[in-house]
């Protein structure tokens, strides 16, 4: 049967859908720059209370995941299929892993009634409102896109254990990474606002 | 209707980005300690932009891809940047 494809305009679709991630996000780093443009005292000493050392393992989670997931391209373009399946299975461990550290980052601050809405936070005054208010959405709307990278991740898998990915189609593959490196993207942004302001 | 595999991008390229970008990230974090006054915030952003080329260019391929990628690309940044540009003009010399 003739197959009906076209590599460029799938990959055309993708950027164009990145380019609302990227304006959804870039409205974000607006609002985050006002605010803390009005309240730099506050953000600075709110900011303290982040772990730099997580934050910083996190960073370098995310990197060898995009780079792995970069890697098992590669591997399909040069038809080692069990390779590209192993790299993508680590990027899925990877960034697994970063959720869970995020899971106990969150739970720390939480624990110490650090949390939109609660009375500990509204008692510390507007900037720190402010700030632990775009630290939970921004952060929390990230982990949201790492966990539909992972199930991205995860359908793309089963397609080259079907061979539905092969070396000479591989656009989808390509798209997945596409979308998981701009989600690393928007980490190496939110990375240095949130935890290395001094 | 294209079905050419493409550019491919050697391992050993994508191991020498990753290295660097990890490279970046700490030294971003070593560059908080040392206290420059407003040139953190510049300094810290500097890095986050070098680091995001990089992704860009090479892990989501657009050196490799035509004109047409790059430029659209541009244009959203472009527009990211000069709306923040526009914004804080506004809050610094209302």
């Amino acid at each position: 049967m003739e197959e009906h494809r076209d590599d460029l305009a799938s990959k055309t679709g993708m950027w164009l859908f990145l380019f609302t991630e990227m304006l959804l996000f870039g409205g974000l780093f607006i609002v985050y720059s006002v605010y803390r443009y009005i309240n730099a005292d506050a953000f600075h000493l709110a900011a303290h209370e982040l772990s730099v050392p997580i934050g910083t393992i996190n960073t370098i989670i995310l990197l060898i995941s995009s780079a792995t997931i970069a890697m098992s391209i590669t591997a399909i373009q040069k038809e080692n299929k069990k390779l590209s399946l192993l790299l993508l299975t680590i990027t899925v461990l990877l960034g697994l892993t970063f959720l869970v550290n995020k899971y106990f980052e969150w739970g720390h601050h939480i624990k110490e009634g650090i949390y939109p809405g609660s009375s500990a936070l509204s008692l510390r005054g507007h900037g720190d409102v402010l700030f632990y208010g775009l630290y939970y959405f921004m952060t929390g709307l990230h982990a949201l896109h790492i966990i539909i990278g992972l199930i991205f991740i995860g359908f793309i898998a089963r397609m080259i254990i079907h061979d539905k990915i092969t070396s000479d189609n591989h656009v989808l593959l390509e798209n997945s990474g596409l979308y998981w490196h701009l989600v690393d993207l928007i980490w190496i942004f939110l990375f240095p606002l949130f935890y290395l302001i001094t | 209707m294209e079905h050419d595999k493409g550019h491919i991008i050697p391992y050993r390229t994508l191991l020498f980005v990753v290295t660097g970008l990890i490279m970046l990230t700490l030294i971003s974090v070593a560059v908080t300690k040392i206290h420059l006054g407003t040139l953190t915030v510049f300094t810290a952003l500097l890095i986050a932009a070098i680091k995001s080329a990089f992704v860009l260019m090479i892990f989501m391929h657009l050196k490799f891809e035509t004109r047409f990628f790059k430029i659209m690309v541009l244009a959203v940044i472009a527009v990211i940047g000069v709306v923040i540009f526009i914004t804080l003009l506004d809050y610094l010399y209302r």
